[in-house]
């Protein structure tokens, strides 16, 4: 009996230990969610805790459905997402008491990227959905060199890919082999090493070691993002719980304000304005 | 006074010795909570043994043979690579090895231990997937064959410090007797003192299974990725492990989609564990003969 006394005595000690230090700092904020709005958040919490000393934000990936149920479950302040909440996590958020607004804070773009020393340049969209649905399977076919295609396509859960396949597949399935990568930079350092890749991802990941292809005529860049005559964009988003307030509202309007949307700018995004 | 005190000590290292315990039961408890939900949408035989996995699909197809035939297949590969080149090697340190030559292998298989899975990714990714697919003339170097080689090299660790653990075990008069009767170095190591440590090797092996079939970072970048059935060596394949990786961080969660990763996750628990009771029971047996 003593024995089980002195472990309750203990185990009730460190538990008040972890609780005390847990509440520890006010002006706390905490940002969770999408991979992909991740360094728009982590530079504009840098760049927002250098103004106003006195916050302390912590941001964390996870990715989007992370966030949100994160933001559901209140344990952060600003979910990220790179898709719009779906609505059976509106109707849980609901039930909790919980009422998401969407923010939203940029543009993305998606390219299309193929190897340097692909000879093809352009392609239409349902060129595009030709081959990731499995139909088109060699270059040739497009007046390329006679080569097999290699399809590379995101996780089929990711945000990328959801924009993706409304845009351009419009929901049917993407060919079984196609080789599903978890992240935007994993696709990029597949194709810039496959001759016959093709992939896509954000317009922050484009570099010089792949070669983005027109799409309908249109070169992926800020500004056909921005006028709306690139086809494959989205909005990126931030959730806050209700009409954001204090702190919450200060950063919100930070990431919106000039010198936010240059910042989303620099992190190869498109700004709103 | 002193009682009180020494209780209190003894209570507290009671509490850390029950945490994993805790701890374990709670992951069981959320994997089951979490998991069992598929089974209303999906029924058992269909989750299993469905060969196409399109979870975020409308309708959605719940199926995981792919993802448990990906994970065999890479499993069986990094097997046939790393037990002749683990045992072999446990052979080497623990009978023929001079005790300098010992004291410097030993401990670099080990750091091969050390190295985070996520390096062996890159390594892959980067260095011998290209190289695959320039020697074995493929378009993309990203496959089953490729993420055997690296999990191969990766399980060595594990099976040889397990295995010269066994080999060192068995009794000196076994070998003693052996040479008596005439036999040479090479009669009494394949003859007498591996199927003494036959029991401690087979341990050593399945933990080096179970070890490989949960890797999840490196098989995540270099295996390929595509859920289909494979056919070859030399087709891109996905595993459980990599899947759940992948996709739950952006699923929604409490939707079928998330449901059914904890049910893989589940499919992978009762794998593993299988392989470890199995491995306790070997091991347990082996210990027994040589008493």
């Amino acid at each position: 009996m003593k024995k089980l006394i002195s472990v309750i005595v203990v185990s009730v000690f460190t538990l008040g230990l972890m609780v005390t230090s847990l509440n520890a700092g006010e002006k706390k904020l905490i940002i969770q969610g999408s991979t992909t709005v991740l360094p728009i958040a982590q530079k504009c919490a840098e760049v927002f805790m250098k103004k106003h000393p006195e916050a302390n934000i912590s941001v964390r990936g996870g990715g989007s459905g992370v966030g949100i149920a994160a933001l559901i479950d209140g344990i952060c302040d600003i979910a990220d997402s790179s898709r719009p909440m779906k609505d059976k996590e509106i109707k849980k958020a609901l039930e909790k008491g919980v009422n998401p607004v969407a923010h939203v804070i940029a543009m993305d773009g998606i390219a299309v990227i193929v190897h340097p020393s692909n000879p093809v340049n352009e392609i239409t969209l349902s060129q595009l959905k030709e081959i990731y649905t499995g139909k088109i399977s060699n270059w040739k076919q497009l007046g390329g060199k006679n080569q097999k295609i290699v399809v590379i396509s995101r996780d089929v859960s990711s945000g990328t890919f959801e924009c993706f396949n409304k845009l351009v597949l419009k929901k049917e399935r993407v060919r079984p082999d196609a080789l599903l990568q978890a992240s935007n930079a994993a696709v990029v350092s597949i194709v810039k090493r496959t001759e016959g890749a093709i992939g896509y991802v954000g317009l922050g990941y484009l570099n010089s070691e792949v070669k983005a292809l027109k799409i309908e005529g249109v070169f992926p860049s800020q500004e056909t993002v921005l006028k709306g005559t690139y086809p494959i964009s989205r909005p990126l988003f931030m959730y806050t719980n209700g009409k954001p307030k204090g702190l919450v509202k200060k950063f919100i309007d930070f990431v919106l304000s000039k010198e936010g949307q240059k910042i989303v700018k620099g992190q190869g995004f498109v700004p709103l304005k | 006074m002193r009682k009180v005190k020494e209780n209190l000590i003894k209570g507290f290292f009671c509490l850390f010795a029950l945490l994993s315990i805790i701890f374990l039961l709670g992951i069981v408890i959320v994997l089951f909570k979490e998991g069992l939900p598929i089974f209303k949408i999906t029924s058992f035989k269909k989750f299993l043994f469905g060969k196409l996995w399109y979870p975020t699909y409308e309708p959605p197809e719940f199926g995981i043979l792919p993802l448990i035939l990906g994970s065999f297949l890479v499993t069986f590969g990094a097997l046939v690579i790393s037990v002749p080149l683990g045992v072999a090697s446990a052979i080497y340190i623990s009978e023929i090895a001079s005790p300098k030559i010992k004291e410097f292998i030993k401990p670099v298989i080990e750091l091969l231990a050390g190295i985070p899975s996520v390096v062996y990714g890159f390594f892959g990714m980067v260095v011998v997937a290209p190289q695959v697919a320039k020697i074995f003339n493929l378009a993309v170097g990203l496959n089953a064959f490729t993420a055997s080689l690296i999990l191969g090299i990766m399980a060595i660790p594990t099976i040889t410090s397990i295995s010269e653990d066994a080999i060192s075990a068995v009794p000196k008069r076994f070998k003693e007797a052996s040479y008596a009767l005439g036999a040479n170095k090479w009669e009494t190591i394949m003859k007498v003192t591996l199927p003494a440590a036959g029991g401690g090797i087979t341990t050593a092996v399945i933990l080096g299974t179970a070890r490989v079939i949960g890797e999840t970072m490196t098989v995540l970048m270099v295996a390929g990725g595509a859920p289909v059935i494979p056919h070859s060596f030399f087709e891109p394949v996905r595993t459980m492990t990599a899947t759940i990786a992948a996709e739950m961080g952006e699923t929604v969660v409490g939707s079928p989609h998330f449901h059914a990763l904890f049910a893989i996750a589940i499919v992978l628990f009762l794998i593993t564990l299988s392989f470890n009771i199995l491995a306790d029971i070997l091991s347990q047996r082996f210990r027994k003969r040589l008493k």
